[in-house]
């Protein structure tokens, strides 16, 4: 009997190789290959991130400022002689009085010096536009500031905020500039009292778009964004899980549900422009809707969220156990009551998540809504799914092509504003998967 | 399944109530660079109070014409922008679809500037040299052939030795339009193997518009103010675009000097810097009596403190008409005089 620990049970050639000179190089190699194989991994997403980190601090640089506003502190006289001169007192005649010369009054007593149609012009121009009706909106508030003077933040005009903000460079010639060597000494001697302040932008939340700067606002494109997404998820919610469902759990497995299928995964892939064009001959040329309605832009952006929400519909309903099924049909349930008792409750945090994505995707689209007119210029804010409106996206891309320098910023900010909104939307789709998630 | 269809129904039936209704508020079209003026002057129209502020959608200035013309009722727009003049067939295809009666309001004058960053030295061009960088064939000994230049000193010696690189709009672009005829079809009168091809209007006119194809201009889509930035980003390319965003860029990018005048906002006026072109806006006379504030709106738009010199418009870098152009404007819009071809 031959004793068996003396065998060696390591197949020859391995061990040999193992030792000799040869073996050893050719471990080496592959420890670099796994080595660089890592480095490519983390050089991958070391590049991503770097990406990543160079938008966001482009737009989050470019577009931080644009939520502070520089105002002007003026001590304003709300004078009766101006803009009550009958006496009347009523809402109407304080509706229609003459605010910007309020303006000038203050700039007057604060400049005494300045003389000369085109200097009190320049003067003038410090404060914006939109000024008056600020103050207008003060007074219909409290008529009792009727002949009082006090002292008033009003916004100032986007030429002498880009100059706080630093985005106007002094040193440069008059000429090279948009804001004139007097307006700056101006500013400086306003600035010199206090009377001049970055405060919170608000207007820029509240207000609708604008072509000055300091007036624009993202309200508009918000609310016109809530409209027509919701309109879509109203549309495309129902209809992807119906068709879902019924492609999952009831359809036979035929030559025709074959190719639906096919045509819904190929729809996915279509670019939206085509939607875009789709929308403007059927919904508008068709059924004559109106243009630049959220109805219209509604319907569109369900058509390309549909095949969204289908695909991750019936991958939810295939991810529970088919065990759920058999244990409600053995119970005595119908099929509609296996799968509306059971099955869909289950597969709705995969439902929930694949439409909360859809959705986040056709919140950024702005290519199908150029066809349907929601690359508009709309200032009203709007009322209605049949009131014109744009959307967000739409309002980033319009103050993108405005020349105004002050848009700039305006643009960076409108992105930070979609950005937050997109992060909640998808922060929302992880909490939902994770709270109502089941593991099997 | 019943109550969902219920409701797609209900969803759909208030659609179409939408669009029973008529219309109560001014829809516009038209070249983007008309927008930023129709917009200035809708949001200053907005916020008299009496109406409500017009749509304003930036289509181009053919496509504002196509949108236009598609016929009379709420579903078509009232007015479109352009940054020429309505052609002949663009007037009969309006006729044909039944909009007859089309004011014609010119709002003034916008310029082009050919221009290159800060960081470099101004220039000095005649259109005959922009022709030779730009086009795609150049009368060279006598015959035409495929542009070779590609510096600036091989067009004239004068010129710097620096790489041909301009950057400008594609096709659809009405600014595109205005520069061929402003610049490129005048500078080929004085190319004399140009002319000889007189005869064939086709091939005459395919030789004066035709843009290099060989990477030298690039188009840089309708977006000037990412041709500003490129310029900025690249001191030796120089730039085609509209006046507006030259004035509001002055700190970073400079006009050249087109056949001696440079441009800015007194010599386009003058009429001295030649790349000019009118700006026009076109208005249904139909609708006048269908939607409200019409005539008001054009009033607004002809009014001294939008158009005039020191109007808001012009501060967003419209020339001005002269005054008295601009009141005999303002006469005739208002009185809707309709266009006649």
């Amino acid at each position: 009997m031959t004793d068996i620990a003396q065998i060696d049970f390591r197949p020859r050639a391995i061990s040999v190789v193992l030792a000799s000179d040869e073996g050893q190089r050719r471990i080496q190699r592959r420890y670099a290959a796994e080595r660089r194989f890592r480095l490519y991994g983390i050089g991958a997403i070391g590049l991503a991130i770097a990406f990543l980190v160079l938008m966001l601090g482009t737009v989050l640089s470019n577009g931080m400022t644009a939520f502070w506003q520089t105002h002007v502190r003026l001590d304003i006289t709300f004078d009766k002689e101006l803009l009550d001169p009958d006496g009347k007192g009523d809402r109407a005649t304080l509706e229609q009085a003459d605010y910007a010369a309020l303006i000038r009054a203050a700039l007057g007593r604060e400049f005494p010096d300045v003389s000369g149609r085109s200097d009190r012009r320049d003067l003038f121009e410090l404060v914006s536009g939109g000024a008056t009706f600020e103050l207008r909106r003060m007074l219909l508030d409290d008529p009792s500031l009727l002949g009082r003077t006090v002292p008033v933040w009003l916004t100032s005009s986007d030429e002498v905020d880009m100059l706080i903000k630093g985005v106007f460079d002094r040193t440069e010639p008059e000429a090279a500039r948009k804001i004139k060597d007097k307006q700056i000494k101006w500013v400086d001697a306003l600035a010199a009292k206090g009377a001049v302040e970055r405060q919170f932008h608000t207007t820029f939340f509240t207000a609708g778009d604008s072509r000055e700067p300091e007036q624009a606002g993202i309200w508009g494109g918000f609310v016109g964004s809530v409209y027509t997404l919701g309109l879509t998820l109203l549309l495309c919610l129902p209809i992807g899980v119906l068709a879902a469902v019924y492609l999952e759990e009831f359809a036979p497995k035929n030559r025709w549900t074959d190719l639906i299928e096919v045509n819904i995964n190929n729809l996915a892939a279509v670019p939206s422009i085509v939607f875009g064009l789709l929308g403007l001959a059927v919904f508008l040329g068709f059924f004559g809707l109106p243009r630049s309605a959220p109805l219209v832009g509604g319907m569109v952006l369900a058509l390309i969220v549909l095949p969204t929400i289908i695909i991750a519909g019936r991958a939810a309903l295939k991810a529970v156990p088919p065990s759920i099924r058999e244990a409600a049909l053995g119970v005595g349930a119908s099929r509609q009551q296996a799968v509306w008792h059971h099955v869909l409750p289950l597969a709705m945090p995969g439902v929930m998540t694949g439409s909360i994505i859809g959705m986040a995707h056709a919140l950024g689209e702005t290519a199908p809504l150029l066809m349907i007119g929601m690359v508009a210029f709309v200032v009203d804010i709007p009322t209605g799914p049949t009131s014109p409106a744009t959307v967000l996206p739409v309002q980033v891309f319009m103050w993108a092509d405005s020349p105004e320098r002050a848009f700039v910023e305006k643009t960076s900010a409108a992105i930070i504003v979609l950005l937050v909104l997109l992060g909640l939307m998808n922060a929302a789709a992880i909490y939902l998967r994770k709270k109502f998630e089941r593991r099997w | 399944m019943l109550k969902k269809t219920l409701l797609l129904a209900a969803l759909a039936s208030v659609a179409f109530a939408g669009t029973a209704m008529a219309r109560d508020q001014i829809r516009i079209v038209g070249s983007s660079t008309v927008f930023p003026f129709t917009t200035a002057t809708a949001e200053q129209f907005g916020k008299g109070g009496k109406f409500k502020t017009p749509i304003v959608e930036s289509t181009g200035t053919g496509g504002g014409f196509k949108l236009f013309c598609g016929g009379v009722g709420v579903g078509h727009p009232d007015m479109t922008g352009a940054s020429r003049a309505m052609t002949k067939g663009e007037f009969e295809s309006c006729k044909k679809a039944g909009v007859d009666g089309i004011t014609e309001v010119k709002i003034g004058y916008d310029g082009i500037v050919f221009a290159n960053s800060k960081a470099n030295k101004p220039s000095q061009l005649t259109k005959e040299q922009l022709f030779l960088a730009l086009a795609h064939k150049v009368p060279k000994d006598g015959k035409l052939v495929d542009n070779p230049y590609t510096t600036w000193n091989q067009i004239d010696p004068k010129l710097a030795n620096k790489k041909i690189e301009i950057l400008g709009p594609p096709p659809t672009s009405g600014t595109r339009d205005a520069f061929i005829e402003l610049v490129m079809e005048e500078a080929c009168k004085s190319f004399k193997e140009i002319e000889a091809l007189k005869a064939d209007k086709k091939a005459h006119k395919a030789a004066c518009s035709a843009f290099r194809e060989d990477g030298i201009f690039i188009e840089a889509g309708e977006n000037d103010n990412l041709i500003v930035q490129k310029l900025v980003a690249n001191p030796a390319a120089y730039g085609i675009f509209g006046f507006s965003f030259l004035d509001q860029n002055t700190d970073k990018v400079q006009g050249a000097e087109i056949n001696g005048v440079a441009p800015t906002f007194d010599n386009i006026a003058s009429g001295k810097y030649s790349v000019s072109r009118p700006l026009f806006v076109y208005a249904k006379n139909q609708h006048a009596s269908v939607v409200p504030g019409m005539k008001e709106f054009l009033g607004e738009l002809t009014s001294t403190k939008a158009a005039g010199n020191d109007g808001y418009l012009s501060s967003k870098g419209l020339i001005p008409l002269p005054a008295a152009d601009l009141k005999k404007v303002r006469d005739a819009s208002l009185a809707l005089t309709p266009l006649s071809m």
